[in-house]
């Protein structure tokens, strides 16, 4: 046997060095969904017009001298122009103003009717898919009996009974909006409270309401953010339907539905009382569609070709 | 079959029953009465007027009256057009918009189902590029703004179809188009993407292997599988078609239901409002069950009556 004399051991170095050294930071599944997202052009140009649209909400009714309900006789029904860069309506406010002005409340009655559905539906879905049983069994059935009603033909009737208003309006579209979310919520939440870590969770003593808000609702996070993203287009679709039917926001406040509806009556004469609403309307439904179907892709890469 | 059937029409009729007992306590809160108008009414002619309506009654025994009547398929008269029943505005004016609804309805599924396949059979070339700008412009644009666009160009700028009323074929087109639009692209985008699935399949490569041509694999074999999402969107569809129609029928200046509506809205025309909106329910309903029920004859791998709870 080979005698190996131990002044040739050497001692390896306890630092594995470059081999071992993870060379991409970690991705966590929000940033591998964001990369996945950021891909798909289409969905990040509605990204990016989302975000334009938002800021010209914001900043857009103080970048003239005009504001949204001051009426000027001698100038009305002009066409854009230096002064008036969208024109003016028949009582010569400027349009300009109250397009933006009206970004804000058709963005606002969108957000909020999503933030509401999004309340109510979660914790309903939530509670149904987690409790199970009779519960299950009996919120469902109401669910499923409230989407029965139509939703427009409630929406209306509401919208006739009580004072039109913004919060009237925000009120009619949620009274049966909700059912959709706590429908998406709750087949999540049925598909992942048989998981190992909702079990370990609740061997600790966890209580259910800690496993709804730490462990379900964020695992259902992707679908629900997808649901809210399309809620809010047709919140605002609803808002325009409205608003031509003649149950919109009433005057001064300016809605672009209710812009919109004025301008289709004005349309043979002043196109540009309705082109400017009615692109914007267009603009935006376009933009929260396409970064919904983006973050639905993005969410799940198996539905990728 | 029998059992699933019988069971979603007990939760119709519920639906209903709550519809209907929603309006009629809507209606009694809303303000001011069926007969304050401008001019005040001599109180002994109002009198005279509630009690003709039974409306000097409880509200309860008003209540019973209303479900028995509607029961009956009788919803009472409009208070705003003397003679005038709301029966006679269903009996006038559904007819007109059902024409116009189906008409609306074939050219969304027609040319839906159309582009969703070319773009599918086009998947990221241009001719998908295009359909999918088409369907998209017409899910983003709501559909008054589509409807008086139409209007405005073919009709009053060149002048190739008349601009309103309810009389030609001509005269359907393009309250029928505008009312399709937004259907007609949801159904494009649908097909396509349940398209793109199917086509990914491997009885699709079979089919290719054997030889088969392109039309041949399309038609008998990818599209029957990949309509099926389509047919559960007829449900949500009649419904988009029916409350379009409102709008439409106002632009284009036609005598359906909708118009009638929207009529009895601005007009606050309670019983009417009424009865149109449980009229709508009871259509809406039934073209939900029926589509369901279809669905099951088209694809025999689903079974209806073994269906899990809340599905």
């Amino acid at each position: 046997m080979q005698q190996i004399p131990k002044e040739m051991f050497q001692p390896a170095a306890a630092d594995h060095g470059e081999a071992e050294r993870i060379s991409k930071p970690s991705l966590s599944f929000w940033k591998d969904v964001f990369m996945r997202f950021r891909k798909n052009h289409l969905a990040m140009f509605g990204l990016v017009l989302l975000v334009i649209l938002v800021l010209f909400a914001i900043f857009g009714p103080h970048m003239t001298k005009f504001d949204y309900r001051s009426n000027d006789y001698m100038n009305t029904n002009k066409p854009p122009s230096g002064t008036h860069w969208f024109g003016t309506d028949e009582l010569g406010r400027d349009l300009f103003t109250r397009v933006w002005y009206g970004a804000r409340i058709s963005l606002f009655i969108g957000l909020a009717a999503a933030l509401i559905d999004l309340f109510i539906g979660v914790l309903w879905g939530g509670i149904a898919g987690y409790r199970g049983g009779k519960t299950d069994d009996i919120m469902m059935r109401i669910a499923d009996i409230l989407w029965g009603v139509p939703y427009l033909l409630l929406v209306i009737l509401l919208m006739v009974i009580l004072d039109q208003g913004l919060g009237t309006m925000i009120l009619a579209m949620t009274i049966t909006g909700w059912i959709n979310m706590s429908r998406i919520v709750r087949g999540e939440v049925l598909g992942l409270k048989n998981q190992e870590y909702v079990l370990a969770a609740q061997t600790l003593g966890a209580k259910t309401s800690r496993i709804m808000a730490r462990h379900l609702i964020p695992n259902a996070m992707g679908p629900i953010l997808v649901t809210m993203t399309l809620t809010i287009p047709s919140a605002i679709f609803t808002e325009a339907f409205l608003s031509y039917l003649g149950l919109g926001v009433p005057a001064p406040l300016a809605s672009w539905g209710t812009m919109a509806s004025d301008g289709v009556q004005a349309l043979q004469y002043y196109p540009w009382r309705l082109f400017f609403p009615a692109t914007f309307i267009c603009l935006t439904i376009f933009a929260f569609n396409v970064v919904g179907d983006g973050m639905r892709d993005a969410l799940d890469p198996r539905l990728r070709k | 079959m029998l059992k699933y059937i019988g069971k979603r029409l007990l939760y119709i009729l519920f639906s209903l029953f709550l519809i209907i007992t929603a309006t009629f306590f809507l209606m009694r809160a809303a303000p001011g009465g069926p007969f304050s108008g401008e001019k005040k009414l001599p109180p002994e002619i109002e009198k005279n007027l509630n009690e003709y309506y039974g409306l000097d009654r409880p509200w309860y025994s008003q209540y019973a009256d209303y479900l028995g009547s509607v029961a009956r398929w009788d919803f009472g008269p409009s208070f705003k057009y003397k003679g005038q029943t709301v029966n006679d505005m269903i009996n006038n004016g559904f007819p007109v918009s059902f024409y116009l609804g189906m008409e609306a309805l074939i050219f969304a599924v027609v040319f839906g189902i159309l582009l969703g396949i070319i773009a599918a059979l086009n998947h990221n070339k241009w001719k998908d590029y295009t359909a999918m700008v088409i369907a998209v412009l017409g899910i983003s644009v709501p559909s008054f703004i589509m409807a008086s666009l139409l209007q405005y160009i073919f009709a009053i700028k060149l002048h190739w179809l008349p601009v309103a009323r309810w009389e030609s074929f001509a005269h359907t087109i393009l309250p029928a188009l505008a009312l399709g639009a937004t259907p007609m692209a949801f159904i494009a985008r649908l097909t396509r993407s349940s398209m793109l699935e199917v086509l990914a399949n491997d009885y699709i490569r079979t089919a290719k292997a054997k030889g088969l041509s392109q039309l041949v694999i399309t038609v008998k074999h990818a599209v029957r599988n990949a309509l099926l999402p389509v047919v559960t969107y007829l449900g949500p569809l009649s419904a988009g078609i029916l409350t379009g129609s409102f709008i439409i029928e106002k632009i284009f200046g036609i005598p359906g239901l909708g118009s009638h509506f929207v009529l009895s809205i601005s007009n606050r025309d309670y019983t009417v409002i009424m009865g149109v909106t449980v009229f709508y329910s009871i259509i809406l309903l039934t073209s939900v069950l029926l589509v369901d029920i279809a669905y099951g004859f088209i694809d025999p791998r689903i079974k209806l009556a073994g269906g899990k709870k809340g599905e």
